[in-house]
């Protein structure tokens, strides 16, 4: 049995690392601008829309470079399913600003520039973090929310298809958040 | 509480015999402090003398006996009133009389078994101790139990992870490791499809007590140490080398005595952009290396055969210790 008095702390043995891997591009590229914004409509029906602009080379993404028109609502609508549908904590929305509704306003309301951008900063910090969320990943409506012209309310919910069965032994665990 | 003639009171004292050269070790109390106390190990004796001195001297000290106790002991804390005691000796050192002077009393408790190493924990606790009767005095001794390099100590490897996200292999370079001992490893990237910040590698202690339905957990986290900070990609193998010895750990204690038990667990943490966690959790068992086992016991055999003084034998085992000691 040996004793050595100092332990052998020597780096494992692995496998060098291929160029290709090292210098090419990350394979967890995902980014998700919501800009633009646009009032649509006229008068008391008028609402805003923002560009949600995806760009990603995950593959389970069927585009890789996508943009659509979404609205307050819709984002709503995706918060919804998620809770209802998935095991994660979804993150807040920005607040639903009922006052700003209501009439007699100082300001534009609704439309005011700053709360526009205050909005839209809020939709995006949601729509990146929950982008990004493995389990999120695999509920369509994330994906009919991002890549879909429109949104079909009608859809039937469901996880995307995967390839195979997990085996729950070789498995790392994530918090829900 | 007294059981004597009135006005009349006993002072007692215990002295070990070798507590001038007996090591004291740490060890930390309920209340969280750090005190120092006698060390010994498994199959050493206990002896020494009990001083029990009158406060008034002159008068007679009725009493109904004097005896030590070697007591081992585990106490649960959610059920303090019940000590499961797992050693229990006892010697009598005078017969119910009485004393009209200040006595001493030696006493021995010769290769005295001490099965478990001494724990002080959230909800458990083992010690030693030793005590008189009818006046009591307790000494609490602190023991370590001590191993020796395991003949099977397999490295741990293994392939984990989220389809399509993010594939790891890990590997430790042992599964049982000392006190003083140093964990090697690496984690190699398989694939990354996450967006990860940093990778920390934490020792969590997990005590458990408690049989059949009421189990109880309780976890610590001991250690936390970060191991790589920024994003890695596919085919990066990133070292682990973290050192055991500045962190407050015990031996892994399995089932003691079916009250309870201490394991410890690495858990590789992978956190996220957004603040996710991804973890893995394996066990790990400790163990405590003596110092000098080697060395003391070959001078042990060698003193043993001075005992024949003058014999070559005795010359030539002497001169093997001290050979063995520089070599």
């Amino acid at each position: 049995m040996t004793d050595s008095a100092v332990a052998d702390t020597r780096r494992l043995n692995s496998k060098p690392q291929d160029l290709t891997d090292a210098y090419g591009p990350p394979s967890n590229f995902l980014e998700i601008d919501v800009h633009e914004p646009q009032i649509v409509g006229v008068g008391r029906n008028r609402y805003t829309t923002y560009g949600v602009r995806m760009r990603t080379n995950l593959p389970i993404f069927k585009l890789k470079d996508s943009c659509v028109r979404r609205r307050y609502s819709d984002f709503e609508w995706l918060k919804n399913e998620l809770e209802r549908d998935s095991k994660i904590v979804v993150p807040p929305l920005p607040g639903k600003a009922l006052k700003r509704q209501l009439p007699f306003r100082g300001d534009e309301g609704l439309f005011d520039e700053n709360f526009i951008e205050q909005r839209r900063v809020g939709l995006e910090q949601f729509i990146n973090r929950i982008a990004g969320h493995p389990l999120a990943q695999n509920e369509r409506c994330l994906h009919m929310f991002l890549q879909d012209e429109s949104i079909d309310r009608n859809y039937i919910p469901g996880k995307t298809i995967q390839a195979a069965a997990p085996e729950p032994s070789t498995y790392i665990s994530t918090s829900r958040h | 509480m007294s059981f004597f003639s009135f006005g009349q009171s006993a002072e007692i004292d215990v002295v070990l015999n070798d507590a001038e050269t007996r090591k004291k070790a740490e060890h930390k109390t309920e209340d969280g402090k750090k005190d120092k106390y006698f060390l010994f190990y498994d199959g050493e004796t206990v002896s020494g003398k009990v001083n029990v001195t009158l406060k008034n001297p002159g008068k007679r000290l009725e009493h109904q006996g004097i005896k030590i106790e070697f007591v081992g002991q585990i106490e649960l804390y959610y059920d303090k009133g019940n000590h499961h005691e797992f050693v229990s000796l006892v010697k009598d050192l005078a017969r119910p009389g009485e004393m009209t002077q200040s006595q001493t009393f030696d006493f021995e408790f010769t290769h005295v078994e001490k099965p478990y190493e001494s724990y002080t924990g959230q909800n458990a606790e083992k010690r030693m101790i030793r005590r008189l009767n009818d006046i009591t005095k307790e000494l609490d001794i602190v023991v370590h139990t001590l191993s020796t390099y395991p003949e099977l100590n397999s490295s741990i490897k293994m392939e984990v992870g989220i389809e399509d996200c993010l594939h790891i292999e890990f590997e430790y370079n042992k599964s049982k490791y000392h006190l003083k001992d140093v964990i090697v490893g690496k984690i190699y990237f398989l694939l990354v499809r996450i967006k990860i910040k940093h990778m920390e590698i934490d020792i969590i202690k997990r005590e458990t007590t408690g049989t059949g339905p009421s189990v109880y957990h309780e976890n610590d986290t001991i250690a936390k140490y970060e191991i790589m900070d920024g994003a890695p990609v596919r085919g990066e193998s990133i070292p682990i080398r973290l050192f055991l010895a500045g962190y407050d750990l015990t031996p892994t204690m399995r089932d003691i005595n079916k009250k309870f038990s201490v394991r410890y667990y690495l858990n590789l943490v992978l956190i996220d952009e957004e603040e996710r966690r991804y973890f893995k959790q394996q066990e790990i068992t400790l163990w405590r290396k003596g110092d000098v086992v080697r060395k003391s016991m070959s001078h042990q055999a060698a003193i043993a055969s001075q005992r024949f003084e003058g014999s070559a034998a005795s010359e030539s085992a002497l001169e093997k210790a001290a050979k063995e000691e520089s070599g």
